[in-house]
């Protein structure tokens, strides 16, 4: 069975339906970028994955032993971040919260988990900063450790490397391919990215005024990504 | 400077003076705890703004003859609290809207109803002292005093216990209820905690100057120190040393006790202010 397959799912707030028909499943170890543009439903699609919202009809199933709470996510900046009074340490280690059920405090081995998740990303010299003094890099490397701590199978991440650096840029997406590749983690991104999306995804999904769901050299050859893709290019 | 202390330990000598110390420095404690997070999610207002409330709410009490007001007082402000800080979320009337809403809106019912109603035949006198902080916490019981020390230990115990729970949605609201926490409730019981706070706290301060109890600590200690924790311990201590100087200052100087507390955090604040950037100038 599919890690997380999606069956006839219609999104959409307030009454209004933005994407219907969406049908499609992610395997475990996938690396989906999910393209389109604004406001055609991408982030809509990553808040019903997650549970925040309910689909409008259709329905979402995960498999392999995955629960709905054990899929990390990589939200994007909020203004209430940018001054909050928090050590890199304090913010990983919340990523633990859905393994402590009722117990009002962290285990030893909640915290060993915050601790090799901070190695792992490389953040362990900064392990008492603050975040708000942390430059836009280092913050993502310190929310993707503390999404590492929520899961070891699907991550979730919402445009990641929005207002980073291209070099910064660079390196973020090579991290996410570390952790397909060396760790399994399955990837779902949201990316305004595409030349990106193609060259590290091995599964596109665009929505839109047309679906799309298939490999990226599927996807290459396809109609709706030809505009798009020529879009990139102008801009880039 | 020994005649102070002299006069100090005449004064502490009565009860109703050892009272006020008491039960002003739990309010001070319980108020600065949530004020954190309060200030970090852009509530700062709600203080204020339920403490209208629980002024239109004592007015009402008044109006109807209730001898104890306590429970429609906190029953009302609970209500209030819960249905501000839900809307937070997706509202058609945002936050700070709804908050500067609904404390215009009491303040001016409750005074209305105090006017067209009361009794009494010093009405100013009771509408300033209700906002402003009667000298009821000099005539506290014995009763009222416990209550309070309850509550406040029911306040501490449910901060402490889900001290983690209320800093990751605080933090991160999406990311927790992602992974399973529920913050919806967690919401809830931050509403539900504050609105008692206020109520308690509406003895000492008056309604006009909670606000101060729950924002000059958290934004002092913010000036310091960059961690959750010590923020919140910081901001703890910073509360009730404010609350046990302006309680002394008042009692000895015999100023309103209110306004006395409420001056004495402004300057604790522009302290940690310059202390703030000198240590920060340090390691920048």
């Amino acid at each position: 069975m599919a890690l997380l397959t999606c069956q006839d799912l219609s999104l959409g707030y307030d009454g209004h339906e933005i994407v219907h028909g969406l049908n499609f499943e992610i395997n475990s170890g996938d690396y989906l970028c999910i393209v389109g543009e604004n406001g055609s439903g991408k982030s809509t699609l990553m808040k019903t994955i997650l549970g925040l919202q309910t689909p409008t009809s259709g329905k979402i199933l995960t498999g392999d032993g995955l629960k709905p709470n054990e899929i990390g996510y990589l939200p994007q900046q909020t203004v209430v971040q940018k001054d909050f009074p928090a050590s890199v340490w304090e913010i990983v280690l919340s990523g633990c919260g859905n393994r402590t059920g009722l117990r009002p405090f962290y285990s030893k081995t909640e915290k060993q988990i915050a601790k090799d998740n901070i190695e792992k990303m490389g953040l362990t010299p900064l392990i008492k900063r603050c975040y708000r003094e942390l430059s836009g890099g280092q913050q993502q490397r310190v929310l993707l450790a503390r999404a590492l701590c929520a899961t070891q199978k699907m991550l979730l991440l919402d445009e990641p490397v929005s207002g980073l650096d291209p070099k910064v840029t660079t390196e973020m997406y090579e991290l996410i391919e570390q952790l397909n590749n060396n760790d399994g983690i399955t990837v779902i991104m949201i990316s305004h990215d595409i030349e990106s999306a193609v060259k590290y995804a091995d599964r596109i999904l665009h929505i839109g005024s047309e679906i799309f769901f298939g490999t990226k050299d599927e996807y290459v050859k396809s109609t709706s990504a030809r505009a798009f893709l020529k879009g990139g290019e102008e801009n880039g | 400077m020994a005649e102070l202390f002299e006069k100090l330990s005449l004064y502490l000598q009565y009860p109703f003076v050892r009272y006020a110390l008491i039960v002003g420095v739990l309010i001070a404690l319980c108020s600065s705890l949530l004020g954190v997070t309060l200030v970090l999610k852009r509530f700062s207002f709600i203080g204020d703004g339920l403490s209208h409330v629980a002024f239109g709410a004592m007015a009402i009490a008044a109006v109807v003859g209730l001898t104890n007001e306590m429970p429609l007082v906190l029953a009302i402000t609970v209500v209030s609290a819960v249905l501000l800080l839900r809307t937070g979320q997706n509202a058609k009337i945002k936050g700070d809207a709804a908050v500067a809403m609904i404390s215009v809106g009491a303040l001016a019912i409750g005074y209305l109803l105090m006017n067209l109603f009361s009794k009494s035949s010093n009405l100013s006198g009771d509408v300033c002292s209700t906002l402003f902080g009667s000298t009821s916490i000099l005539t506290l019981t014995r009763t009222e005093v416990w209550i309070c020390a309850v509550l406040s230990v029911v306040v501490v115990a449910v901060f402490i216990l889900f001290y983690n729970k209320i800093f990751s949605v605080t933090f991160d609201e999406s990311f927790a209820r992602a992974t399973g926490t529920r913050a919806g409730l967690y919401n809830l019981l931050i509403a539900v905690v504050i609105a008692v706070i206020i109520v308690l706290a509406m003895n000492l301060v008056g309604s006009l100057l909670i606000s101060a109890l729950v924002i000059f600590p958290a934004l002092s200690a913010m000036r310091v120190f960059k961690n959750f924790k010590a923020v919140t311990i910081c901001s703890a201590v910073f509360s009730v040393a404010c609350a046990l100087f302006g309680i002394l200052i008042s009692i000895l100087a015999g100023t309103p006790v209110g306004s006395t507390i409420v001056a004495v955090d402004i300057v604790g604040f522009f302290i940690f202010l310059v202390i703030g950037s000198v240590k920060g100038g340090i390691n920048g």
